[in-house]
């Protein structure tokens, strides 16, 4: 019978992994924010949710709260917090994947400065990198180096053949604007 | 642009947000500049990315607003600026859901995933199902399928998630994409493979000869992504529980390779950071010795690795609580972990400790406990607590150690629920092992003197009226109840006096004193004080045993939520007759005796407070039904339905029994399994062995595919013969098919009959007596009184331990068992086994059954009820 009892505990088998990700501030406020399922229907439960998270996290150094049933997988830089959210049953590892891949992607976006100030002049930007990392809950791409690619954010390096022509296709277009306006 | 923000910035102190002081009605001003040409991209993104924005922030964009702003964005397709592609694919999906007409776009993203760019195909995809609907996407099909193979990786995965999102709503058409998702699953990317697997499971997770296909291929093949490995053992794992028991040799062998190819990838890249997590593969300790070991060596290999340290600990931990011989191989490393320097992984570390170690090495972990204790949040308290509790039940030996450290934890700060875990645990261990209960009772008096939480005051004092009493000098806890009478609130005042009466009617000698106690509690400002105090004076003062019984000792057995029903019943319809008390469900699960589990308290409780309630609903269904109005209350429901089919046959019939005064209900809920079939009028017959007469079906009008319905049978209860109530029935659906089209759901016209024979039903004295909790058996002993008494003897040769007789008796009588007697001391040769009940009807029933153990065991039955068929029935039945 404690045989079976294991297994109802077990999780159904499924892609969607990530229930939510966000990003906060260090007052808690929320700066991104994505909720992939029904957890937390409304802003407010959503906002709450976050205030709790926040006020259990900030403090402290590890990387993985219990929190409302859910398993809580954290980073901070500077003024910034990352939360990757999953049910209580998923693999800690995966949601581990998510939150570094997302701040790997966004150290290179935002050349090293992973601060506020900094994500929010690159706001567009962040919505990219999340949008390829996790699509409606299921792991897109866990790799940060294959999302920079895919939203053209490679890390410009001028020996790099690629981004040659990436700064004069990008020179080309200013000068083009600068006539045009 | 973004330069003028930097200067409001600094003006302001700096690092503010620049988006802080968006207007809504601002922004979708500005988003008028995507109407002009040509386009500028830098401010269009920037404006995109504002909107995007304020509906992240949870703002609330109205219909006609938001169609607005997106039909100005639509002529950003214009642009080939890759970002602002990019943003608007984004705007689009987030505005899927609150603008109108959003297909419009439809064509501009079927070019954009069909085109040449490969960075805008992907997201092109996504964005595109995203707007889809059921209808449409029967054009985009082929494109579809095409991206699920395409070889760039992002755009075969966007296919695949994608499709995976559509499978709540178009099932069927995602289904035909079975072939192209299995040739992605050999694809040589990791992410793309992972999709397809997952992408194929949610497709055939219904058919499990395909998903057992599916694993073998897979196993055979290798798998590279370790998302993938993670998702295949899950679905091998879905399988074995699926298969209940009896887990097949393939299955094992199966996944005792994966796991070998999963260690030996290990060794191979340090992806050590996906190595399985060890609840994933729990299910394999029990059936696979060996494994554990290689679990455990997994788990060492990780510890090592400062980076994934906390992650390991906490699976660590919930396989302790699973299943605790698999983790003693590294309780070493455990142990190191105690002193490390994150205090929550030290208290994991300990807790799993504790949950594994042995006798002897309680003493040494509880002092390193108490040493941080001090330095540990209230939640991580709870959690060594529960761990404390949960050991008391293994070494009943060490209460004494793990009381004192129990108590030391009380004087110390804490919040509510620390302090709550605690009491529950000293509670626990008082009423486990009766030689701590003097020490318990005086700590626990000490707590109260100075305890803010009311609902903790009020439990302590009700367990001091109930068992304090038994001790040797019940005097004693006098002062520190009528001191909360002098000092408390008026909760835990009322308390206080319940407690003081209990005293009262237990002891005689000290009636007098408690009586002068009791008529100063009489002056007291608060009502309910007052007139507890009042009630329990007069009733002591009658000096009745059966009177104080009723009144004082064995409270209400009636179910709250069931009272507040009937008596509102009989306030709308003012009648003569005076109010019934036995028209009251009784309470379904007796309240005071909460066993704590060795599952954390909160999640033990939860399915108490269902079931209380489990009963209303089953009254309320029943009651909405004119066949069963006259019936009276609902008497009993039977705990869990009783399956009378196999659970993977055509229909699934499960049967609940409710009984009623002098008639019985069966429910049957019926599942049909079958697709292609509709059933109608569909009832189960019952033939009865004896005595019963079935009286009439209530059918289930139709029973479509997998949607369960009720069929109802009523049965009056033999009259004549009132001992027969044990029965067998033999029990047959019968129905009237009529075929169905299983994908347009449409339904023929002609039927035929057919039946369907189900298990037979049994119908047994438990169903006729609801469980009730006499907290003081002796007193509710006296209160029947012998009028209706019977005894025999028997001898049951069949078993061989007391445990085993009592056990049986209890599951055979469906009585509850009081004062604990339930539990056999161990190496006695004798026990007496107490067990209260109400019969059908609400007639009180109490029975004592002395053992003895001699060849096999003697049993001594005595019956008390306030009636005498309830008696005879016991005593028939028992023979």
């Amino acid at each position: 019978c404690q045989f079976l009892y294991i297994l109802c505990l077990l999780q159904e088998p499924s892609l969607y992994t990530v229930k939510a990700v966000f990003i906060l501030d260090n007052d808690g406020n929320r700066l991104l924010a994505k909720y992939y399922d029904e957890t937390y229907p409304s802003i407010k439960e959503q906002r709450n949710f976050e205030k709790n998270v926040f006020n259990k996290t900030y403090k402290t150094d590890s990387e993985i709260a219990f929190l409302e049933g859910m398993t809580i997988i954290y980073k901070s830089s500077i003024d910034l917090y990352f939360y990757v959210v999953g049910s209580s049953q998923e693999n800690e590892l995966m949601l581990m994947a998510v939150v570094t891949c997302l701040f790997d992607a966004l150290m290179q976006l935002l050349r090293k400065n992973v601060e506020k100030r900094s994500l929010l002049e690159n706001l567009d930007g962040a919505f990219l990198v999340l949008d390829e990392i996790v699509d409606g809950g299921v792991i897109l791409e866990s790799d940060p180096q294959q999302v920079l690619q895919k939203v053209n954010r490679v890390d410009e390096n001028p020996f790099s053949e690629h981004s040659v022509t990436q700064v004069l296709q990008s020179a080309k277009e200013q000068i083009k604007w600068s006539i045009l306006k | 642009m973004l330069k003028k923000f930097d200067k409001k910035d600094e003006e302001s102190g700096g690092g503010s947000n620049p988006f802080q002081q968006l207007e809504k009605s601002a922004v979708l001003q500005e988003a008028r500049v995507f109407n002009e040409t040509p386009i500028n991209p830098r401010k269009c993104v920037h404006i995109l990315t504002k909107i995007l924005y304020l509906i992240n922030q949870g703002e609330h964009l109205g219909s006609t607003e938001a169609t607005e702003a997106f039909f100005a964005m639509t002529k950003l397709f214009q642009s080939n600026d890759p970002i602002l592609r990019r943003m608007c694919y984004l705007t689009i999906k987030e505005m899927s859901t609150i603008s109108d007409d959003v297909i419009i776009v439809t064509s501009s993203l079927t070019k954009d995933m069909t085109g040449k760019d490969d960075s805008y195909r992907g997201p092109a995809v996504r964005a595109l199902c995203k707007i889809t609907d059921n209808t449409m996407l029967q054009a985009i099909e082929r494109y579809m399928k095409q991206a699920i193979i395409d070889k760039v990786s992002s755009v075969s995965s966007s296919g695949l998630i994608s499709a995976l999102h559509l499978l709540k709503t178009s099932f069927d058409v995602v289904k035909r994409w079975v072939n192209e998702a299995q040739e992605a699953a050999s694809s040589e990317n990791i992410m793309v493979q992972y999709h397809a697997l997952g992408l194929l499971y949610h497709i055939r997770k219904n058919d499990r000869l395909a998903v057992n296909k599916m694993v073998s291929k897979f196993t055979r093949q290798g798998l590279k992504s370790p998302f993938a490995y993670c998702m295949m053992i899950r679905i091998a794992s879905r399988l074995l529980e699926e298969e209940g028991r009896k887990p097949r040799k393939l299955y094992k062998c199966t996944l005792v390779q994966m796991q070998e190819f999963k260690l030996s990838v290990t060794d191979r890249n340090a992806v050590s950071v996906f190595t399985l997590r060890s609840s994933d593969c729990l299910w394999l300790i029990p059936s696979c010795p060996p494994l554990a070991q290689n679990i455990e060596s997994q788990g060492e290999g990780a510890l090592s690795n400062r980076k994934v340290h906390d992650l390991v600990s906490s699976p660590h931990h919930q396989v302790a609580m699973k299943h605790p011989s698999a983790v003693t191989a590294c309780n070493l490393d455990l142990e190191n972990l105690v002193t490390d320097s994150n205090r929550s992984i030290a208290t994991l570390a300990i807790t799993t400790l504790l949950k594994t170690g042995s006798e002897g090495s309680i003493d040494r972990l509880m002092k390193q406990i108490s040493s941080f204790m001090s330095e540990i949040s209230d939640e991580f308290k709870v959690v060594v607590v529960q761990a404390i509790s949960a050991l008391c039940q293994k070494y009943p030996r060490k209460h004494t150690t793990m009381m004192n450290f129990l108590f030391s934890m009380l004087r110390e700060e804490g919040g509510f629920e620390y302090k709550r875990v605690i009491v529950d645990s000293i509670i626990h261990i008082i009423e486990e092992n009766p030689e701590s209960r003097e020490t318990g009772l005086s700590h626990l008096c000490e707590f109260i003197e100075d305890c803010e939480f009311t609902v903790l005051a009020t439990r302590i004092l009700h367990l001091l009226g109930r068992e304090g009493p038994k001790t040797q000098t019940p005097s004693k806890y006098i002062r520190f109840i009528y001191n909360r009478v002098i000092l408390e609130n008026e909760e835990v005042r009322a308390a206080a006096v319940s407690a003081l009466a209990k005293f009262g009617a237990q002891n005689e000698e000290m009636l007098p004193s408690i009586s002068v106690l009791l008529k100063r509690c009489m002056m007291d400002d608060d009502n309910e004080v007052r007139d507890r105090a009042t009630f329990y004076l007069n009733v002591l003062e009658q000096k009745q045993k059966v009177l104080s019984a009723t009144f004082i000792l064995n409270g209400l057995t009636v179910s709250i939520s069931g009272l507040e029903r009937v008596l509102h019943q009989y306030t709308l319809e003012p009648s003569e007759k005076p109010f019934d008390l036995k028209s009251v469900p009784l309470a379904t699960t007796p309240l005071t005796e909460q066993r704590l589990d060795v599952t954390p308290a909160a999640v033990a409780k939860q399915p108490e407070k269902l079931a209380a309630t489990r009963q209303d609903i089953f009254q309320e269904q029943l009651a909405a039904i004119p066949e069963f109005k006259d019936l009276g209350p609902l008497y009993k429901s039977s705990s869990d339905p009783i399956a009378l089919t196999e659970t993977e046959t055509e229909y699934v019939v499960r049967c609940t029994k409710h009984t009623f005064a002098s008639h019985m209900v069966f429910q049957f809920d019926c599942t049909n399994t079958l697709n292609d079939q509709v059933l109608e009028k569909v009832t189960v017959q019952m033939e009865p062995a004896e005595g019963y007469e079935v009286l009439s079906y209530i059918p289930a009008r139709s029973l479509l595919y997998n949607q369960p319905a009720a069929s109802y049978t009523l049965v009056a209860v033999p009259e004549e013969d009132p001992t027969a109530v044990a029965c067998t029935f033999s029990c047959t659906m019968k129905f009237k098919v009529k075929d169905c089209d299983p994908n347009t759901g449409e339904t023929e016209e002609e039927g035929y009959e057919d039946e369907y024979v189900l298990e037979d039903l049994e119908v047994t004295v438990a169903d006729h007596i609801q469980k009730v909790l006499k907290p003081n058996f002796g007193a509710a002993w006296d209160e029947v009184g012998d009028e209706f008494e019977k005894e025999e003897t028997f001898t049951l040769s069949s078993v061989n331990t007391l445990e085993e007789a009592v056990t049986n008796i209890v599951n055979f009588l469906g009585m509850q068992p009081c004062e604990r007697s339930d539990r056999v001391p161990e190496n006695k040769n004798a026990h007496t086994l107490y067990l209260a009940g109400v019969f059908r009807g609400g007639y009180d029933l109490l029975v004592r059954a002395r053992l003895a153990l001699t060849d096999g065991v003697t049993m001594q039955v005595t019956a008390r009820s306030t009636a005498e068929i309830p008696v005879d029935i016991i005593m028939a039945s028992v023979g």
